[in-house]
């Protein structure tokens, strides 16, 4: 039994594997909209701006969760479970946050006269809203993912120490959050 | 048992160890028929699905011909079923453009993405790289279900009072972004963004589980390339389709702003029933983009699978080693690489920069060298074979003489200046119903009739199984031959009544004869479905546990296995997949040790 052991540990687990395929795919889909972001940026009717202060500092948030989340990733591996659920909650409220100053974000660009959606929307505002938008969702379904693992610990009798779930989860956070540092550069660049 | 636990532990610990045992727990009725995580079941149901979808989509073209074959019939039985999509017994334009882009979306995608790579996928890998399940049995589940959620909204669609979409199968901008431009715009067109979105998740659940399993579960001395041909394919195939959907993903999201915030992306510069819209700024030409970075890898997610099929059914039924094994496999990887770098090959005609244009040029003509490869290595895979012409076998042939007629066209259409003549013509039908459609059912066919008795452990009926292939065969061109020479004349596609143009009316009698092979070949395929529901039940058993003679995991089986697919352990592999005829064997089958003399391949 001990060779297998290692055969396995060596071995990628097929969940993990599933997610960096996954995350293969989500690069492709933010791949298609920033690049129809640059095709359109070319064509004449496009306005430039400057982004709202408030998507610099969901940046911060962003970038400060992903911190909270590998802290809390830790404190599990080291079977310390209070600070592994109190770290764990922070990084949920952190996306809360993140979330909320994105969404205000949208709406201070509305209220700049810079119209996203609607008549005499721009192209340039709309595709801020489209693709931000999208990412949102994509924070969305990780704090929904760690309502689920949270959810498990407590449906579950018997104790669980199985990380896996833990490890996926921070892997797509610190995806979510690059995604979203790429986005905030690309977006500052290419106004 | 050391093998498999290293492969599988940590996937479904407790189900191996319940598999040891051979006996199953708390299977019901709903958990072994419905919800079943076993890939064996799942791939029955994406096939019989499939088949449920190939029957309507089918019937649509039946539908969509008799207009175009007798544009001036009265029938007032249509009357009768359809109500006033068919006034005065007289199929109304409308309900020709939604008969029309509804086919194309249940063939192209229900059928022969999802039917086809679901069956195949689903029933093969695990059979034959040597594994109990997939990696995650359960998103294999949760992709079928999505399937069927995707499948009843479009289902749904075709029943609203204003119709299913109804502007092409690629729904192009403006048309499809502006609910006011026709019927099929309304709420039939927003059917159609949300059952698409639901299928692309239903595929990208399956090919995220296709692709690790295969990278990961392998059994003992299953390397890469001593894998069959047909999961090559279809990991090529999940690969083009995780890269690929995501893109078409986005284009709908911005689809459905356009639609319904007033956004402007796709749409400038639009007069609609005499008001001036006003939308600003955006550009349709961008939706073509998004649509066919996906659209063409997407033809190859369909002809992929049914390359690999073939070979694998060819090179059992000819006897012999699949010819130049590397090669195919190469060419496989070139063709899936090239797929995506042509996609404008769609768009010469949009204005695209003529340099640009030349450059998509050659790589489109790049893609004829692997192609040419992989059809050289069929032939000289049957020359001199010996060969039984089992159903599965003739489908076979059919499928690489198709594939040559349609990919020959091909090369015509991807010089660009040829195409600015052929674009939105007959010839294009033609060219694409050759090379894919028929090719893939080919394919597929060949993949039904030859992995049948490992489904159900009966044969399906021969003679029906000929017939069907040689109507299929004849029909096929029959109907598709004569739309080249339409299509040189000019004759361009999707039009309602071609009798009123003093150009075309000369071809009126030729559509009348298409049509009548398009219905006799519809029969036909229904009588194939009556042999396939007819020989689960009644067909002559199996009793053998390797009916073809054949190499690869899947017959070393038990006849009718249960979940976990060997009772015992997973059996170790030795070598690769086509030794057949060779030193005077007539198969080898992957399991046997190589011997001390013996050369491997
Ligand atoms: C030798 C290789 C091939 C070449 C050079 C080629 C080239 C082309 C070109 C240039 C077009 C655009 C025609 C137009 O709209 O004006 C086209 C259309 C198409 N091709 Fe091919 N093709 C090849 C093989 C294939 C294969 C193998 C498949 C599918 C398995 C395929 C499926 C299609 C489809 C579905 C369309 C039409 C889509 C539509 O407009 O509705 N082609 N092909
Ligand atoms: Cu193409």
């Amino acid at each position: 039994m001990g060779d297998v052991m290692t055969v396995e540990q060596k071995k990628i687990h097929p969940y993990k594997f599933n997610l960096w395929l996954g995350l293969a795919g989500i690069i492709m889909m933010f791949a298609g909209l920033t690049s129809a972001y640059i095709v359109k940026r070319s064509q004449p009717g496009w306005e430039s701006f400057t982004l709202p202060r408030i998507f610099l500092y969901s940046t911060i948030v962003m970038l400060v969760s992903s911190v909270t989340i590998q802290v809390a990733l830790k404190a599990f591996r080291e079977r310390e479970m209070a600070r592994y659920r109190l770290f764990f909650g922070i990084t949920a409220i952190l996306g809360i946050v993140f979330m909320i100053m994105q969404i205000n974000g949208f709406y201070q660009f509305q209220a700049n006269g810079m119209k996203m959606i609607g008549i005499g929307s721009n192209p340039a505002y709309s595709f801020i809203l489209a693709i931000a938008g999208v990412h949102v969702l994509h924070v969305l379904g990780g704090l929904i993912a760690m309502l689920v693992i949270v959810s498990r610990v407590y449906g579950k009798k018997k104790r669980n120490y199985d990380s896996v779930p833990i490890e996926i989860m921070t892997t797509y956070w610190h995806f979510v959050d690059l995604l979203w540092v790429y986005l905030f550069v690309f977006f500052s660049l290419l106004h | 048992m050391s093998n498999e636990i290293a492969v599988q532990h940590g996937v479904i610990p407790h189900e191996v160890h319940e598999h040891h045992d051979g006996h199953h727990h708390h299977e019901t009725f709903i958990t072994k028929y419905v919800f079943s995580q076993d890939h064996k079941m799942i791939a029955k149901q994406f096939l019989i699905t499939g088949i449920i979808w190939a029957i309507v989509g089918g019937l649509m073209s039946v539908l969509f011909r008799i207009q175009l074959g007798y544009p001036d019939a009265t029938l007032p039985w249509l009357e009768d079923i359809f109500g006033h999509w068919a006034k005065d017994g007289k199929i109304q334009p409308e309900f020709y453009y939604a008969l029309g882009t509804m086919h194309g979306t249940i063939l192209v995608f229900f059928v022969l993405t999802a039917g086809l790579s679901g069956t195949f996928a689903n029933l093969l890998i695990p059979y034959q790289v040597g594994a109990r399940d997939m990696a995650s049995p359960f998103m294999n589940m949760l992709s079928y279900w999505f399937f069927v959620l995707a499948s009843i909204i479009i289902m749904a669609s075709l029943f609203v009072q204003t119709g299913p979409a109804s502007g092409g199968w690629t729904v192009y901008p403006p048309l499809s972004a502006l609910g006011d431009a026709s019927q099929g715009s309304k709420i039939g067109m927003d059917l159609w963004l949300i059952s698409m979105a639901m299928f692309v998740v239903s595929q990208l659940l399956g090919g995220l589980n296709y692709v690790s399993t295969i990278l990961n579960m392998r059994t003992k001395g299953m390397t890469m390339t001593r894998l069959p041909l047909t999961i090559w394919a279809i990991l090529f195939t999940a690969i083009l389709g995780i890269l690929s959907f995501p893109v078409l993903f986005s284009g709908f999201i911005l689809l459905l702003f356009d639609r319904h915030l007033g956004t402007s992306f796709y749409l400038s510069d639009i007069v609609l029933g005499g008001n001036i819209l006003p939308n600003e700024g955006g550009s349709p030409i961008l939706y073509q983009h998004l649509f066919w970075f996906l659209g063409h890898p997407e033809v190859y997610i369909i002809i992929l699978p049914t390359m690999g099929l073939v070979s694998e059914v060819m090179s059992i039924n000819a006897r012999k080693p699949i010819f130049g094994y590397m090669a195919m496999i190469a060419s496989m990887f070139a063709i899936a690489l090239l797929a995506f770098l042509v996609w404008a090959h769609h768009m010469f005609v949009t204005g695209l920069n003529p340099f640009l244009g030349s450059v998509f040029v050659l790589l489109t003509l790049l893609i004829a060298v692997p192609s040419a490869i992989k059809v050289f290595n069929w032939i000289t895979t049957l020359w001199r074979g010996n060969i039984r012409f089992t159903p599965g076998m003739l489908f076979c042939v059919g499928f690489v003489s198709m594939f040559i007629s349609g990919g020959l066209t091909g090369i015509f259409l991807g010089n660009s200046t040829l195409d600015l003549h052929l674009h939105d013509t007959y010839f294009v039908i033609a060219h694409f119903h050759i090379v894919m459609g028929v090719s893939a059912f080919m394919g597929m066919f060949a993949g039904i009739y030859h992995w049948f008795p490992k489904m159900y452990g009966r044969y399906m009926n021969n003679t029906m199984g000929y017939i069907h292939f040689w109507v299929t065969m004849v029909c096929a061109y029959v109907i598709f031959w004569p739309m080249h020479y339409e299509g040189f004349a000019g004759m361009p596609r999707r039009y309602y009544d071609y009798s009123g143009w003093e150009s075309f009316k000369h071809f009126v009698e030729l559509n009348r004869v298409i049509s009548f092979a398009a219905i006799l070949s519809f029969l036909v395929q229904l009588m194939f479905v009556f042999n396939f529901f007819y020989s689960i039940f009644k067909g002559r058993k199996v009793t053998t546990q390797n009916p073809w003679g054949a190499n690869t995991l899947e017959w070393t089986t038990p006849i009718r296995p249960g979940h976990g697919n060997w009772p015992g352990e997973i059996p170790e592999v030795h070598r690769w997949a086509y030794d057949y005829g060779k030193d005077g064997k007539d198969f080898i089958p992957q399991t046997e040790p190589v011997g001390k003399d013996e050369s491997t391949h």
